[in-house]
């Protein structure tokens, strides 16, 4: 057991190094707080970025040359990424579009469609969005009430999406739909690549419990979209999600925030560190949190020896999410009193605490509940049956909605 | 990257449990259980011997295979599923650890290659009575090189042929290594009886010093780091065991006309169970890692093994018996071995209360240097 690389790997990670101390010095993805700013200079930045990385090779490592690829191995992807956030340039707008949508898209699409998108997408050109969860159907996202009725040669599509990520700077999005509501939920559905700039699909930002609007509303009031638009058969929309959503855990980061050091310091601070109970739960969160880490070292190794990384990778959400929530709270109490101000001008650490609790209830929820992640992980790692289903044979439009 | 065990080291793992499959069933562990006249196994004890697991991490010269720890974490992974009834932590982890450790040449010469060919039994006497080993409570003393006090509970101690012995020496703690032959032991009614205790009484005993003079706590320490690795990967394989045995009997209990496997409650039981059992795994694979290259981390990586792996272990036990229902409280079915042990190993090298305290003032440490 070491944590070297390989021979091969040192090569890589060097030659990564070097061309981002000639090409990164300008580049920074967030503020000095960790802030990411969301402006269009940032979003022109991050675009710029992703051009030079895609003509050395270091945009989308392992997709093949031929697709503006980098042709490498998923260890190399790796290596890249922790150089790349270790440099401070991780922008962060592409990872849904080249970790989702556009695979989707190469593995569905005809050639002209392929060749139309893929080069723009990995060089940052064009971002990508994906359009699937829905007012009625999170968790159940085969739920999705989105109508595309069929017309001549066009699809008209009226509907709403929801929690789209990215969606109010995105240029093209995958769309998940209902194209038959007469047979049962999973094989009425069709998947279409859409245009986010088209008049009628309108994007309204979610206020969110945290404050921010990271997350959209999307709305489709007669969307008119090309039947050569569409990703897979008609009636296939839910095969095709699942190669789209076997991508997301990948994609889907951990949580940020300040981890377990920060409230030591804090704790020192306030004279509180000699707190027994306060001592167990840094004791836990260190361990929890180097588990995880260490637990990625171990896919890294599967990827290393070129194997396909086991179901580990699955626990890292439920354990950060939960682990965010509980520091903060924790935190929060040894500020007594204080604890309640949100205001980064007085509370200690510019309120990071503060601002990790009131985002922990989203990152428990986002890309996967607490709840689905662990039926993953009972039904595909441990495989133990799925549950029983009452909506397998009944026609979509006869399944009870509530609310 | 390389943080996983090796070909080489999954082979032996696998030769290890099929020889555990054949010789250390559950029936060869409720043999001692339900005989309160043994202590452990002697049978899969020659037989672990003959396999030359006793000397995996002992070096050719003396007498051992001269692999690595990572090896001996492997086997310890096997020992641990397969709840294994006979002392090999008190001999291999404690007695073995603190000879390579402390010992002098003459030592090392003298008692390793005995470990190595199964020839004596170790363990480890620390305590002396309720609460963790602390310079207050060590009473034991070497005077004129005899010892005498009172050490309680001895893991082993009934059947061992050696000690090592925390006491004060001129007012100083030191280790010392003592024969038992002859020494007045009594065994204790214990809670996981397929591991023995005893109270050790020694009247004037000759011991000889292993290691240093005044350096009794750090060198129980260390050698507690040493152990709490490789008890850890018992309680990673305890705990894992525990997740196939409580999963093998949901898929096959029917409730309200299903299986019970198919119900979230259990599910996500046993999903809680699996992150536990991961995070145990990886902490303990760091401490192989920091055990096997003598790496400064070590003091940190084998306290997050020893909290991770009990932790692990006494929930996925607990949650066993629970998934069995009123089966699992019976004394025919095997969970209640598994909750034995798991908390045998979480007090045989100090409790994971003491572990945490220890782990957080070395994060102190660190994030002050």
């Amino acid at each position: 057991m070491d944590f070297n690389d390989s021979p091969e790997e040192a090569a890589f990670r060097d030659q990564a190094r070097k061309w981002l101390a000639d090409n990164a010095a300008n580049h920074k993805a967030t503020t000095a707080n960790g802030r990411r700013p969301n402006s269009p200079e940032h979003m022109a930045e991050a675009k710029a970025w992703q051009t030079r990385k895609a003509e050395a090779g270091y945009a989308c490592i392992t997709w093949p040359k031929d697709w503006g690829g980098g042709g490498g191995t998923p260890i190399q992807q790796v290596i890249f990424n922790q150089e790349e956030a270790k440099a401070g340039v991780n922008y962060g707008y592409f990872t849904i579009g080249l970790g989702m949508c556009v695979p989707t898209v190469m593995a569905f699409a005809d050639d002209d469609t392929k060749q139309r998108f893929v080069g723009p997408a990995v060089r940052g050109e064009e971002i990508w969005c994906q359009l699937f969860s829905e007012p009625a159907g999170g968790s159940d996202v085969a739920a999705a009430r989105t109508r595309a009725v069929k017309d001549g040669d066009e699809w008209v599509i009226n509907g709403q999406k929801v929690w789209t990520t990215g969606a109010q700077y995105s240029d093209f999005g995958i769309l998940l739909v209902r194209t038959d509501p007469d047979v049962p939920k999973h094989k009425g559905l069709t998947m279409f690549w859409i245009d986010m700039h088209d008049p009628a699909v309108e994007v309204r930002p979610i206020h969110q419990m945290s404050g921010g609007s990271e997350f959209n509303e999307v709305y489709f009031t007669d969307l008119r979209v090309k039947d050569s638009q569409r990703l897979g058969g008609v009636g296939d929309g839910w095969k095709v999600a699942l190669v789209t959503l076997m991508n997301e855990r990948l994609a889907v980061g951990g949580a940020s925030g300040p981890d377990y050091k920060v409230v030591m310091d804090l704790a020192r601070q306030l004279g509180s560190l000699k707190d027994s109970q306060l001592r167990d739960k840094i004791a836990d969160w260190y361990v929890a949190s180097e588990g995880l880490k260490l637990t990625r070292f171990r896919t890294m190794t599967a990827l290393s020896r070129g194997q396909t990384p086991g179901p580990e990778s699955s626990i890292g959400k439920i354990i950060a999410a939960n682990q965010m929530q509980d520091m903060a709270n924790t935190s929060m109490e040894l500020e007594d009193q204080f604890g309640i101000i949100n205001d980064a001008a007085v509370a200690p650490l510019e309120a990071a605490f503060q601002q990790s609790l009131m985002w922990a209830p989203g990152l428990r929820i986002a890309g996967g509940t607490d709840e689905i992640l662990k039926n993953i992980i009972a039904e595909r790692v441990l495989g133990l049956p799925g549950d029983v289903r009452v909506d397998k044979d009944v026609a979509f439009k006869d399944m009870p909605t509530g609310r | 990257m390389n943080f996983d065990y090796s070909d080489d080291q999954k082979f032996l793992k696998d030769e290890a449990r099929k020889f555990l499959d054949a010789r250390c069933s559950t029936a060869v562990v409720r043999g001692v259980l339900d005989n309160a006249d043994r202590s452990y196994d002697e049978t899969l004890w020659k037989g672990v011997a003959e396999q030359g697991w006793l000397g995996t991490a002992i070096p050719e010269e003396h007498g051992g295979l001269g692999l690595g720890h990572v090896e001996l974490c492997a086997i310890a992974e096997e020992l641990g599923r397969a709840v294994a009834p006979i002392p090999f932590a008190s001999t291999v982890y404690f007695l073995a650890e603190a000879l390579m450790l402390a010992g002098s040449d003459e030592q090392k010469a003298k008692w390793l290659p005995k470990i190595a060919a199964g020839e004596v039994i170790g363990c480890f006497a620390t305590s002396e009575g309720p609460g963790p080993v602390t310079p207050a409570s060590v009473q034991a003393r070497v005077e004129g090189g005899k010892l005498s006090g009172t050490k309680i509970p001895v893991t082993d101690g009934d059947i061992a042929d050696v000690a090592v012995v925390l006491a004060n020496e001129g007012g100083r703690a030191g280790l010392f290594l003592v024969e038992l032959a002859g020494v007045k032991r009594e065994v204790l009614k214990t809670l996981d009886p397929t591991r023995s205790v005893a109270k050790i009484t020694f009247e004037g005993t000759p011991a000889e010093r292993l290691g240093p003079a005044g350096e009794g706590f750090a060198l129980t320490e260390a050698v507690f780091d040493r152990a709490a690795v490789l008890l850890a990967f018992e309680q990673v394989g305890g705990a894992d065991r525990c997740l196939e045995m409580a999963k093998e009997y949901a898929m096959g209990r029917y409730a309200f006309g299903r299986v019970i496997a198919g119900y979230q409650a259990i599910k996500h039981k046993l999903a809680d169970m699996y992150v536990k059992n991961e995070v145990a795994r990886s902490n303990a694979y760091y401490g192989a890692w920091a055990l096997n290259t003598n790496a400064p981390e070590l003091p940190v990586a084998a306290s997050a093994a020893r909290i991770a792996g009990s932790e692990a272990y006494w929930f996925a036990s607990k949650e066993n018996i629970q998934t069995h229902g009123g089966m699992g409280f019976t004394w025919d079915v095997d969970a209640h071995l598994f909750y034995r042990r798991s908390r045998q190993l979480a007090l045989v090298a100090g409790a994971p209360k003491v572990w945490k305290e220890r782990l957080v003032g070395q994060l102190e440490r660190r994030n002050a240097a």
